[in-house]
């Protein structure tokens, strides 16, 4: 008489944010050698200093292979048919918001971003990366009253570049890896933020990115310094349009915390997952690293995973300093045919280092889901401290969840914690909310809401409920 | 039946067969409810006490194969699960399921908004629901603590049930289906139950309560009792139909042919 609600069947999701907007771009032809490196720092009026490093990072990378050990299929990319630098025309560099393109707002409008001063209230600054360049950035004055520097990364080369040549690569170095090498190489844009000694800056920045052309991958790179007794929370948005073929993202993210520092680091990455098919979406491969180089300092990162066909990243903390503090708090969703590789690293190095990571996994459709995590505890370490706790929830049984710690421990003093575990919806506890007057979607909103709870509660409030609208959206016809 | 749609029939099943799977368990039940009335359904394991149960709740793999379901005049089992329970049905379930990550008081409260939403009714207010949800916990000795916790988690086998009648007690449902409720519970947890349960009879809510025992029937006495046999309705009486059946058993029913034949 009813119908069975159908909690194998998965994720019809309808992705909101992909659009395209109609732009003419300045993009330099497909393809990657040494002249389009050379192209892209002319464009981009680079000092030596950068060409150089742009150019050992792309023979290391010439040197350097694939990796193939994340937990995820994809045929191999053609890296001569993508296009390193797109940026939309007339763009020369961050104007005031007037002199933008008001197509270029409106896009953002759509993806209900504050970018406009208007939005004032909502105490976000917000720099919007459109496929390769820094379009606009907010509240700049207000920030530099304070003596906070955030704007593009190119803007930083041209006005700042004696911190930029200091602690780019300082954190994930030109050689790092081979995505890491391909950023260095070929970044057009991204973010920067400096907050000097003793300042807590007074908003939370934002950086929205987004890829709008065809065939074009996004490599930005954000670059954040807090000095000494410095605080900065910052936001990450990301969206993409809805296309066939898959399209490249391989972005760096530096953090440098100074002696106590703290950074704060919330991402919402939802870019185009592919379709119901597993057709298209972003391959989000992704550097993102943060070095807690002083006493007492402290990085945080808070993500939230909707999007991406591929994500493959692990945000980490280099907990040098002693008694320096590293967090990780993940939520990460895959539905339909997503593949997800993620989880972080815990570096002890400093004495008294502690570092807590709470991830929690869903699966839905036919949705990979694997928490890769190392912690390792150096000689030195004394008296370090980790806490790790893995948790999966599987909806339907075609999906996967795997879970591979690692942990390496070299100093006896230390402590570890582990704690995992594996839950499924279960269709009698979608029975269970009905009885109840609560519709099935509903129901599996309020458990996925309640799975992911302390994790949201790490995100900053606009984030937070933003996060749950995009995982009740993710889950739509999650349920017949 | 034209007059009395509201005050009369709430529940009117007729010639009920469903099947769980290939298994055919209900063959044919036949039962009127109405307001203010409370029903025992009693009948040995394997009755299909239970599935009927589960059936006017609309529980997804149990098919209804023939017969109509009455509610309130409504055709009952045209609705979704979800609609029959903002419509006023509502099952206390024998073993409920544990919700983690979802405390009882926001699950209670979407229910709530649920309905009044159903209803055209305005959300509640979340102070004002605190307030009802406290009094209501009164009935069934139920404390704060449980109230906050997640729906069920880590709850002992009594408490499951007090928190089944609590729900009962804030959802104010006009039929109330009461599944096995005291299987489990020890001898004062029954009484906490059962006096919750008989707080919350009234001239315009009808009560079945399922049981396989005479027990339960000593504290929420009921106005007729029905005795299920293979999946048939072969015995209604008053209460002392109960008594007769804790001292004679089952057996005897099953041997003889069911009381009404069914076409």
């Amino acid at each position: 008489m009813n119908q069975m609600p159908d909690v194998e069947q998965l994720a019809n999701q309808e992705y909101k944010a992909g659009f395209v907007t109609d732009i003419e771009a300045d993009d330099v032809p497909a393809g990657l050698d040494e002249s389009t490196i050379r192209l892209i720092s002319a464009k981009k009026n680079e000092p030596a200093f950068l060409l150089q490093w742009r150019l050992k990072a792309f023979r290391q990378w010439l040197t350097m292979k694939e990796p193939h050990w994340p937990n995820v299929k994809y045929p191999p990319i053609d890296y001569q048919d993508i296009i390193y630098y797109s940026a939309p025309k007339a763009q020369t560099g961050p104007k005031s918001l007037a002199d933008v393109d008001p197509r270029l707002l409106e896009t953002y409008e759509r993806l209900g971003i504050p970018l406009r001063e208007r939005e004032l209230l909502a105490g976000v600054a917000v720099d919007a990366v459109f496929d390769s360049v820094s379009v606009a950035t907010t509240f700049k004055e207000q920030l530099e009253k304070v003596g906070v520097i955030f704007c593009s990364f190119s803007e930083a080369v041209q006005q700042h570049p004696a911190l930029v040549e200091q602690y780019l690569g300082s954190v994930v170095p030109y050689s790092d890896n081979f995505f890491a090498s391909l950023n260095s190489a070929v970044f057009t844009d991204g973010s920067f933020c400096y907050v000097p000694k003793g300042v807590r800056c007074p908003m939370e920045l934002s950086t929205y990115f987004r890829i709008n052309a065809a065939k074009t991958g996004q490599f930005e790179r954000t670059l954040i310094i807090a000095d000494e007794g410095a605080y900065v929370s910052y936001l990450e948005g990301c969206t993409a349009p809805i296309r066939d073929e898959n399209q490249l993202h391989a972005a760096v993210v530096e953090l440098v915390a100074l002696e106590g520092a703290q950074i704060k680091y919330s991402t919402v990455q939802n870019w185009y997952p592919g379709d119901k098919e597993g057709r298209g979406g972003i391959y989000n491969f992704v550097t993102k690293r943060g070095k807690c180089a002083g006493r007492r300092s402290k990085i945080s990162w808070t993500q939230v995973e909707t999007g991406s066909a591929i994500t493959w990243k692990y945000p980490s903390c280099i907990l040098m300093g002693d008694d320096s503090v590293g967090e990780f708090h993940s939520v990460a969703l895959t539905a339909n045919y997503q593949q997800a590789d993620t989880g972080t690293k815990m570096i002890h190095i400093g004495k008294n280092t502690k570092s807590t990571i709470v991830s929690k996994g869903i699966s839905a459709g036919h949705g990979q889901n694997t928490y890769r995590g190392l912690v390792k505890i150096g000689k030195a370490a004394a008296g370090a401290r980790n806490y790790s706790q893995c948790d999966s929830l599987l909806l339907g049984d075609k999906c996967g969840a795997h879970t591979f710690p690692y942990i390496e421990v070299a100093n006896s003093t230390a402590q570890m914690e582990h704690e995992a575990s594996t839950s499924k919806i279960g269709e009698d506890q979608v029975f269970y909310f009905q009885q109840r007057g609560i519709s099935a979607e509903d129901a599996v909103s309020m458990i996925v809401n309640g799975f992911c709870k302390e994790v949201f509660n790490e995100l900053p409030m606009e984030f937070a409920v933003e996060a749950q609208k995009l995982l009740s959206i993710s889950l739509e016809g999650s349920v017949g | 039946m034209q007059k009395g749609k509201q005050a009369a029939d709430m529940l009117e099943i007729k010639n009920l067969h469903a099947q769980v799977g290939d298994n055919e368990i209900l063959k044919g039940v036949d039962l009127t409810v109405r307001a203010g009335e409370v029903h025992a359904i009693m009948g040995p394991n394997g009755s299909g006490k239970s599935t009927l149960a589960h059936v006017l709740a609309g529980r997804p793999g149990y098919n209804v194969t023939a017969g109509t379901v009455l509610y309130q005049g409504q055709d009952l089992l045209a609705m979704a699960p979800e609609v029959r329970a903002r419509e006023g049905v509502f099952l206390a379930f024998q073993y409920p399921v544990e919700i983690p990550g979802v405390s009882n008081l926001y699950f209670l409260r979407a229910a709530v908004n649920a309905i009044h939403k159903h209803r055209n009714e305005p959300e509640v207010d979340a102070f004002d629901f605190l307030a009802l949800a406290k009094e209501r916990a009164k009935l069934v000795e139920l404390d704060d603590e449980l109230m906050r916790r997640p729906v069920n988690e880590g709850f002992s086998g009594g408490e499951k049930k007090r928190n089944e009648i609590f729900q009962m007690a804030v959802l104010a449902p006009r039929l109330a289906i009461l599944d096995e409720t005291d299987s489990g519970l020890d001898i004062d947890a029954l009484r906490i139950v059962a006096s919750g349960v008989n707080r919350l009879r009234s001239p315009e809510r009808a009560i079945v309560v399922v049981t396989h025992y005479q027990r339960l029937l000593d504290y929420i006495v009921p106005d007729f009792v029905h005795v299920l046999v293979d999946g048939q309705v072969a015995l209604s009486g008053s209460k002392e139909l109960a008594l007769e059946l804790e001292s004679r058993g089952y057996t005897w029913l099953e041997r003889e042919p069911a009381r009404q034949a069914v076409s």
